[in-house]
């Protein structure tokens, strides 16, 4: 509860640095980019942070994103229906899940070496596919563009005035946070990622539930990657995604996932998933050079794990 | 011996979360000395050796050397000072040898500030140290390669490079041979000629009987006795460590009928990685089983085979007369086959979730709706209702686990399956680490699930849990069964025999009654004829 009120307390005093600092902050055209900022990141982290919980990690996120991606540009510009574009991707993504957890459970392969495999086949995978950029069916029909554009409107514009990212979040993180908060299997995960020993002695199928948790990381981070393609109406191969797996892990690391496994809510990853967009707009209003934009964020998470374990030891000498 | 004394520990208290682990603790030791510090379990002995040591500070009380009051800040003071502790679980670098050891931190170099390691010196001094201590092995010889036993001594003699005045040792004999025991026995007697103190950790009272000078005994964290060398014997001992009689840590009331049905028939099984030689054996409704054997006799093999954690390659096992084939778990629980483990750390509980998460762990299923929706209220009125029953002591169902004394941490591994309906439960080893009070109060459990017609199968290595609670003894020696003891045949001596293979070799025969000593109670068969 204590670590929800800090993130909480550093989200708003962030935002009111914003505020108070640019009057370009105020404009509603930026509220409006880091609102759909925060909802792309955090699709991505709520996926990594129930993978997290069950003691799990994954590095391949920004490359499964690149190669969802092109493949659901590739199938628009061949003039697929983009819902059926989106769900064989998704299908596509939800099996890269599968075959990150069987591996990991069935072979016992360190989940960190597994996706970091997968980080370079992914990547792979998708400049093989496609090496030139690929856009939402350019050359097609305009009826064709047209329901494009509908779709695009559906999951990246804002039909209900707040952008419809935020909104996909907010239902995702509802599904999710009843799932993980108020059903047996969220115990069950949470019981994994503390003591998966003890959790097998308890009788818990644990293999089933950490593949479970890969699947629904890797179909959010499918979901991510159709979300990045209909935003920009364009991507590259070479670099669409990338390190986006350090932002989605950045996020519920500072919403309070512990990377031993075990801990986090999903409240604290809407929250830790704020962070980061509002620092990159600071530091764009404030002028801070795009190159160090990086340094920035890795000290706000550093400053953050700081925080947390004074905390931590503070409140264990209390104990 | 002189009376001179070198440490007096005045008043000491230490207090964790959740526990208080000393409450002004006095003792002295004199130079040349061994005083062995006895007690059970949780009784405080380990963290008494903390403190003295300089890993714990004290909340309260003080600490003399010499008369003169110390402070120790940490281990490092407590070394400049002479004061070192032997750790249970060794402290060695298992990756280097045995020189590097005794001089990590402290290597003898040449060259100046190049630091060029001294080899041949450090060698040199090195055998001089293992010469002393007895161990005839290479300086060179890496420290992984050694026995238990020889790491011991290895510690030994680090602390005697260190010019220790005074030498710590926490259970040293714990995972050693008996000729490995009988080899530290003689460095004891040299350290004491030598003028070293010892503090001598153990709660095995023979060995006590065979090195101390002088025993303190703590119960609770608490001084519960002093015995001079001509007063120990075992019944005073054990009086002061447990602080009643034993006959009423056991309270077998019900009494395993011979007509009651057969529970669990176990027909020749091998497992995955086991011994080649299979096991059979069977258990009765109502009945308590016990299962000796020495350590690392394969009982806790055995029993995570029949609860599906291995996979059997031949043989059958009978639950209530029909065939079952565990492969996970899963399956064994929800035929009413449960286990509680050895380990309780690692596999009986989820240590930073609290107490009503981990009660509830295995019975989510029974406590969830649609969805697998958990219903909290039902959830929070089992955790009451098990917490009530089991007398677990913990400031609230919402308390973290690992914050609970060991005796209330098993009490919830053994709460979590009785919401379960048992049919059989199999115990390993289900007081370790557990204080009396606790101890009895499970015992008062199992004998109360037997009464309700469970088949109870107790793997134990303490030798009077084995005799005061079992209605039959089965012994396994290497994986095989080799032998079974009815009631009225329960004895220390057969149960020894057969724990030993048999054959009494003379090192065996000598570490039987070396444990023997130590056990000079009556079957629970005679106990009303007391």
């Amino acid at each position: 509860m204590n670590r929800l009120l800090g993130i909480l307390l550093m989200v708003a005093l962030l935002y009111g640095v914003l505020i108070a600092s640019d009057e370009r902050a105020r404009e509603l055209g930026t509220q409006e980019t880091i609102a759909a900022r925060v909802g792309f990141y955090g699709v991505l982290t709520v996926g990594v942070g129930v993978l997290i919980i069950s003691g799990g990690i994954d590095l391949s996120i920004g490359s499964v994103i690149g190669l969802t991606a092109v493949l659901f540009g590739m199938m628009l510009e061949s003039q697929v229906s983009p819902w059926l574009a989106m769900l064989a991707v998704l299908l596509l993504s939800a099996g890269i899940g599968l075959l990150h957890g069987v591996l990991v459970t069935g072979l016992r392969l360190q989940p960190f070496l597994v996706t970091l495999c997968g980080l370079f086949i992914y990547r792979g995978l998708a400049r093989w596919a496609n090496s030139s950029a690929v856009g939402l069916g350019v050359g097609a029909p305009p009826e064709f563009r047209e329901q494009v554009d509908w779709f695009r409107n559906l999951l990246v514009g804002s039909p209900l005035g707040i952008p419809q990212q935020l909104v996909l979040l907010l239902v995702i993180a509802l599904i999710v946070g009843l799932f993980l908060h108020g059903t047996r299997y969220g115990r069950y995960l949470f019981a994994i990622g503390a003591n998966e020993e003890a959790a097998r002695y308890a009788g818990i199928s644990t293999e089933r539930y950490k593949i479970l948790a890969y699947i629904l990381c890797s179909l959010l981070a499918g979901l991510g990657g159709v979300l990045t393609i209909l935003e920009s109406r364009s991507v590259n191969a070479t670099n669409a995604g990338s390190l986006l797996e350090l932002y989605a892990i950045t996020g519920a690391v500072l919403g309070g996932c512990s990377l031993r496994g075990g801990e986090g809510s999903v409240a604290g990853m809407l929250l830790g998933t704020a962070v980061l967009p509002l620092l990159r707009q600071l530091c764009s209003f404030n002028e801070i050079s795009n190159e160090l934009e990086y340094a920035v964020i890795g000290l706000a998470l550093l400053l953050g794990t700081i925080a947390d374990e004074i905390l931590k030891r503070r409140a264990a000498r209390r104990g | 011996m002189s009376s001179r004394v070198l440490l007096e520990v005045c008043g000491i208290s230490k207090h964790f979360p959740g526990v208080q682990a000393l409450s002004e603790v006095s003792l002295h030791v004199c130079v040349g000395e061994v005083l062995a510090v006895v007690g059970e379990n949780g009784a405080g002995k380990s963290t008494l050796m903390k403190v003295v040591a300089g890993v714990h500070r004290p909340d309260a009380g003080e600490l003399r050397l010499d008369g003169q009051p110390i402070r120790l800040n940490g281990v490092g003071d407590a070394l400049d000072r002479g004061i070192v502790l032997i750790h249970q679980e060794l402290n060695l670098a298992e990756n280097l040898s045995i020189a590097a050891n005794l001089f990590l931190g402290r290597e003898r170099v040449v060259g100046g500030w190049l630091g060029w390691l001294d080899g041949s010196s450090m060698d040199r001094q090195a055998r001089e140290l293992l010469d002393r201590v007895g161990l005839m092995e290479s300086p060179r010889r890496i420290v992984g390669e050694l026995s238990v036993g020889q790491r011991q001594l290895v510690e030994i003699a680090r602390a005697l490079s260190l010019k220790a005045r005074l030498i710590i040792m926490d259970e040293p004999t714990s995972s050693l041979t008996q000729r490995e025991t009988d080899r530290l026995y003689e460095v004891i007697d040299g350290l004491r000629a030598a003028g070293v103190a010892v503090l001598y950790i153990s709660h095995r009272l023979a060995e006590v009987k065979r090195v101390a000078d002088r025993v303190t005994v703590l119960r609770d964290g608490r001084n519960a006795g002093e015995l001079s060398r001509e007063q120990i014997d075992h019944d005073t001992l054990v009086r002061l460590m447990v602080g009643r009689d034993l006959k009423q840590l056991y309270p077998r009331q019900h009494t395993a009928k011979a007509e009651a049905p057969i529970r669990l028939t176990v027909r020749e099984v091998r497992y995955a990685n086991g011994p080649t030689s299979p096991v059979s054996f069977t258990l009765r409704g109502g009945e308590i089983v016990g299962m000796a054997g020495l350590v690392g006799a394969g009982r806790t093999e055995l029993a995570e085979a029949l609860f599906g954690l291995r996979s059997l390659t031949s043989g059958e096992v009978l639950l209530d007369g029909q065939a079952v084939q565990f492969r996970h778990p899963e399956q064994a629980i929800a035929a009413g086959l449960l286990l509680i483990p050895e380990d309780r750390r690692r596999h009986g509980l989820v240590l930073q979730e609290d107490v009503r998460s981990n009660l509830s762990l295995p019975n989510l299923a029974q406590l969830s709706g649609l969805f697998g929706w958990v219903r909290r209220g039902h959830e929070s009125a089992l955790c009451r209702d098990l917490m009530s029953r089991l007398r677990v002591k913990a400031s609230s169902p919402r308390q973290i686990v690992g914050q609970l004394s060991g005796g209330n941490q098993q009490k919830v591994v053994v709460g979590k399956w009785l919401a379960r309906r048992p049919r059989v439960l199999i115990f390993d080893e289900p007081t370790r680490g557990v204080d009396v009070g606790a101890r009895s109060e499970i015992y008062a459990l199992m004998d109360e699930l037997a009464g309700q017609g469970v088949a109870i199968l107790m793997i134990s290595s303490d030798m009077e849990e084995v005799l005061g609670m079992s209605d039959r003894v089965l012994v396994l020696h290497e994986g095989r069964l080799a032998g079974e003891l009815s009631r009225d045949q329960l004895g220390e001596e057969a149960i020894m025999h057969l724990a030993t293979g048999g054959s009494f070799s003379e090192q065996v025969a000598s570490a039987a009654s070396a444990i023997l000593q130590g056990f000079k109670r009556v079957p629970p068969g005679e106990n009303s004829q007391e």
